[in-house]
């Protein structure tokens, strides 16, 4: 063997693999007529929130299943079962993220075939979920109120990786500056293709429109 | 904060190739990193010196180039520049249509190993 330096051509995306397990999830998935949906968003912004009146809205109609991801707590899986419907904890250990093999193990602890949705909950942070595949066929992330407007400005890829926004904290926005129509054209020039919601799931303003979204959702996937 | 899992992954492909390669040791790691990623090159190299300890790509050199982010004019095809901190609208250049759509910018690839 010579001592020289030689290259080699790699040309390998470093997320590959985990987008291929991602890939093969949304499939069987879809064979088993599931719907996945991935919900980030900081801590505190409503992600229990809104699944705890998603759970409300939907459970007469829709058979709902929830994937907490937490790096290492309880606490949202009880409140989800204490809201009536199948949930596990998926506990990341330290880890800020969860990618598409944790999210097949934890799916390993739902009965996948009564499910028409299953809602994961990500870890609370807007940057590194935004980097990993997790296999959902939808992403949903929520920015409250209280965060600010600025924060499409801050987070870019997050923001440009979901199909829906849910505008939480609604009934704040007359104790702040948050400039709505600022922060919409902030985040439509990262993705234009993207929904707002607004909504207050304090009050339940907006909400309605939140569960027709995913009403439709589950209707066209033939539910 | 996801610094860990992205350099494990990249230390992972490297050493991969390495073995397949048969190589003594890799130099440096030739990477594609979108603007929008948010990982600095100092810690992405400092992460990468404590996890390679040991192995074939102890100490390789993480040479880095940052691809920027772009937008592309549905309606002409333009290429140009995007600037994610700024309020700047998305304005074609070219046929001034705001129908633009990001197309670079995100993710992480690796080129080619310096290898001995």
């Amino acid at each position: 063997m010579s001592d020289e330096i030689r290259l080699i051509e790699v040309k390998e995306e470093i997320f590959a693999d985990n987008r291929k397990v991602a890939d093969d999830l949304r499939k069987r998935l879809q064979k088993e007529r599931t719907l996945l949906l991935n919900l980030m968003a900081s801590p505190g912004a409503g992600k229990t929130s809104l699944i705890v009146k998603t759970i409300a809205g939907l459970s007469n109609e829709i058979r709902l299943g929830v994937v907490e991801a937490d790096i290492d707590s309880m606490v949202d899986a009880e409140t989800v079962v204490k809201a009536g419907v199948p949930a596990v904890q998926l506990r990341t250990g330290g880890f800020c993220h969860v990618d598409a093999s944790m999210v097949n193990k934890g799916l390993e602890g739902l009965d996948i075939k009564d499910l028409d949705l299953v809602i994961l909950e990500n870890v609370g942070n807007l940057v590194c979920p935004a980097e990993f595949d997790t296999g959902a066929h939808r992403n949903v992330m929520i920015l409250s109120v209280p965060e600010g407007d600025d924060k499409p400005l801050k987070y870019p890829l997050m923001f440009s990786i979901c199909d829906v926004l849910i505008v939480n904290k609604i009934d704040y926005m007359d104790f702040s500056d948050f400039d709505i129509e600022k922060m919409r054209s902030r985040v439509l020039r990262l993705n234009p293709d993207i929904e707002i919601i607004p909504v207050s799931c304090k009050s339940g303003a907006g909400i309605e429109n939140w569960l027709d979204w995913l009403r439709s959702l589950i209707s066209d996937q033939g539910g | 904060m996801h610094e860990l899992p992205v350099i494990e992954k990249i230390l992972k492909v490297a050493l991969d190739h390495a073995v397949k390669h048969r190589v003594k040791r890799v130099l440096a790691i030739h990477l594609e990193v979108g603007e929008l990623s948010d990982l600095e090159d100092q810690w992405m190299q400092h992460y990468f010196d404590h996890l390679s300890e040991g192995g074939r790509a102890e100490k390789a050199r993480l040479v880095i180039e940052r691809i920027p982010a772009r937008l592309q004019c549905t309606q002409c095809g333009e290429i140009f520049p995007f600037a994610a901190a700024s309020d700047e609208s998305n304005v074609c250049p070219v046929c001034v249509t705001g129908d633009c759509r990001l197309i670079a910018g995100k993710g992480y690839f690796i080129k080619n190993l310096e290898v001995l």
